[in-house]
């Protein structure tokens, strides 16, 4: 019999998972999970939405309400999902090349709605499930199927991009530092609004081996190494930050929410009618 | 408990509960123990020496395959 969480929150005859040894993701998937005990929060009033990609296996070993819909476009579907039933709290499992390549247009209209979702972006820089392929969070030069030589486009930075898009709470940890994703995500689903957490993943299987980042161990070890706290960060030179990447929580700027926006207008019209 | 009669070929150490079926070998546990209480043998965890876990829950934590776990105190056990 597993362990309590795993037999309350997962799908336990689903599992083990398909994901690599050492893939990140599974770390993270637990760690949502734990937030969501945390919370307290009734899973049949959760739902859990995904894409397409790696990660988007997730809420198949997650037993919440689930869906997994087409790529890039779980952020379209889990709007509607919230608009229908504004008492579901809904969170959104994404990867970055579905994120932030197919489902770009989807991901920075979503911020800007201020919709209450909750989205994860689990980011292991490549396409993994295809092959390899580099994704928009390939870093520069480096290597991936389709670019052989070194990718040479610039990458994004995804909680920059949601923090200007008009997410209300954005945050970022790795699989690494589990425990920050769990707050984060915690955090994430009591604000009301968009909230978007970065999940920093390691793919030892084709961005690792494409990149000689070593194995599951060398790749945890580098997030332990290059994470810097933001409250860390403030007291550190640009020096010392050179090829650093921030973790913890980058905003928490409440707005007014979209579905009760929305419900506004429904009451306003109806009371003119009556 | 919905998943009791789930057949998970699960070991229990007292302090650690091991499940090598579900255990890929990526030595993430092991790497990260504080005090070696584990370690890789034939591409699955085992116990290093059980006398040296703290039950600190650092392996469950980052097990990405949920493969091992904190056995619960005997002060903490629910009925």
């Amino acid at each position: 019999m597993p362990s309590q969480l795993v037999d309350q929150y997962f799908r336990a005859d689903k599992l083990p998972q398909i994901w690599c040894p050492g893939c990140g993701h599974g770390i993270i998937t637990r760690a949502i999970t734990v937030a969501i005990e945390q919370l307290g929060l009734d899973p049949d009033k959760v739902c859990v939405v995904s894409g397409i990609g790696c990660s988007s296996r997730a809420p198949g070993y997650l037993d919440f309400n689930t869906l997994h819909t087409t790529h890039g476009r779980a952020l379209a579907f889990a709007t509607g999902i919230k608009l229908a039933n504004p008492e579901l709290k809904v969170i959104v499992i994404m990867g970055d090349g579905d994120a932030t390549a197919i489902g770009g247009n989807h991901f920075i209209h979503t911020c800007r709605r201020n919709i209450d979702l909750t989205a994860i972006i689990f980011n292991n820089n490549i396409y993994g499930m295809t092959g390899g392929q580099y994704s928009p969070l390939t870093p520069k030069f480096d290597k991936g199927t389709t670019a052989p030589y070194g990718n040479i486009d610039r990458t994004f930075d995804i909680c920059d991009l949601a923090a200007a898009a008009g997410a209300t709470y954005v945050g970022r940890g790795t699989s690494y530092h589990a425990n920050v994703v769990t707050s984060l995500v915690k955090k994430g689903i009591m604000n009301e609004g968009f909230s978007l957490i970065e999940a920093i993943s390691g793919c030892p299987t084709y961005y690792g081996r494409k990149n000689k980042k070593g194995g599951p161990v060398d790749m945890m070890q580098w997030q332990k190494d290059n994470a810097v706290t933001v409250t860390a960060a403030e007291k550190m030179t640009p020096e010392q930050l050179e090829g650093k990447f921030l973790i913890g929580e980058f905003k928490n700027k409440p707005e007014p929410e979209y579905t009760k926006e929305y419900q506004n207008i429904i009451n306003n019209l109806q009371g003119r009618d009556v | 408990m919905k998943n009791e009669g789930l057949k998970a070929n699960e070991v229990d150490y007292g302090k650690l509960i091991i499940n090598a079926d579900w255990c890929k070998g990526c030595g993430i546990c092991t790497a990260f123990c504080p005090t070696k209480a584990i370690v890789l043998k034939n591409e699955k965890v085992t116990i290093a020496d059980i006398d040296k876990c703290t039950q600190c829950g650092l392996c469950e934590l980052r097990c990405p395959d949920y493969a091992i776990y904190v056995g619960r105190k005997k002060n903490e056990q629910k009925d």
